[in-house]
């Protein structure tokens, strides 16, 4: 699992690599949170496209940071997500809190 | 049956990626497509998660992993001697956890039961649980 992280503004893109189970979770969580806390961000990109694989830990770890984006008044949306994760994003149910774009960019104008 | 496999393993999280690998890889000789794979990939890594997280609570215990093909017909049993679930049917209900303080959003078995064709919890407190999954490989 790699994790990059990139600030436009005061949105943060966090691009995933690999696979994200529960083994990884804790780590995603603890990179990110740390990063919004230092970084004082309102917006959250999760760009899922360098992401192989993904099971329902990672639900877990979206509706988390979703939460405490959404406590400040910010906005998260999920970039390009494959099929896999795609179906356990739609059944989740999730996308009706967190929009699903096909385009990085057009996600971070969106927030600006 | 036409062959089977079968796999046991230290309940550690860096141990889930392999066995997804594993069944993905004995699997792969029936030629499924790519969502199927991605199917079975995922419940195996739910079916596990559990077995590590739950039933061993992060302590030291051993997953077992079967893998039968029969025909056009996967079966994947999934089994651990760990605490076992007190109320199987609640377990199975969408969005239940026991972990939600870990953010464990309790999909666990609905992406099971989505992502396979029939799926089987047998679980007993204190001795454990099993989990059985089929798919049909079209």
């Amino acid at each position: 699992m790699d994790i990059k992280m990139k600030r436009h503004f005061n949105t943060l893109v966090v691009t995933l690599k690999g696979e994200l189970d529960a083994h990884y979770a804790g780590f995603v969580r603890e990179k990110i949170d740390n990063e919004i806390l230092n970084s004082k961000v309102k917006n959250l990109i999760f760009d899922f496209s360098r992401l192989e694989f993904m099971d329902s830990s990672g639900i877990g770890v979206i509706i988390g940071r979703y939460k405490s984006i959404k406590a400040v008044g910010g906005k998260v949306i999920i970039v390009k997500p494959n099929r896999q994760i795609k179906r356990i994003i739609d059944i989740s149910g999730i996308q009706k809190l967190i929009p699903v774009n096909d385009n990085l960019d057009e996600a971070i104008k969106k927030l600006l | 049956m036409d062959n089977y496999i079968k796999i046991e393993f230290k309940s550690k999280g860096v141990n889930e990626s392999l066995a997804r690998i594993v069944v993905a890889a004995f699997v792969s000789r029936l030629d499924p497509t790519l969502d199927e794979l991605a199917d079975i990939k995922t419940a195996v890594s739910e079916a596990v998660t559990n077995a590590i997280i739950h039933a061993y609570d992060d302590e030291e215990g051993v997953v077992y992993i079967t893998c039968e093909l029969n025909g056009k017909e996967v079966k994947v049993i999934v089994e651990d001697k760990g605490k076992g679930i007190e109320d199987v049917k609640q377990a199975m209900q969408p969005l239940f956890t026991t972990k939600p303080e870990e953010e464990r959003s309790g999909m666990g078995f609905t992406v099971m039961e989505t992502f396979m064709d029939t799926l089987e919890v047998i679980s007993q407190k204190g001795k454990g649980t099993t989990v059985i999954m089929t798919k049909k490989i079209k």
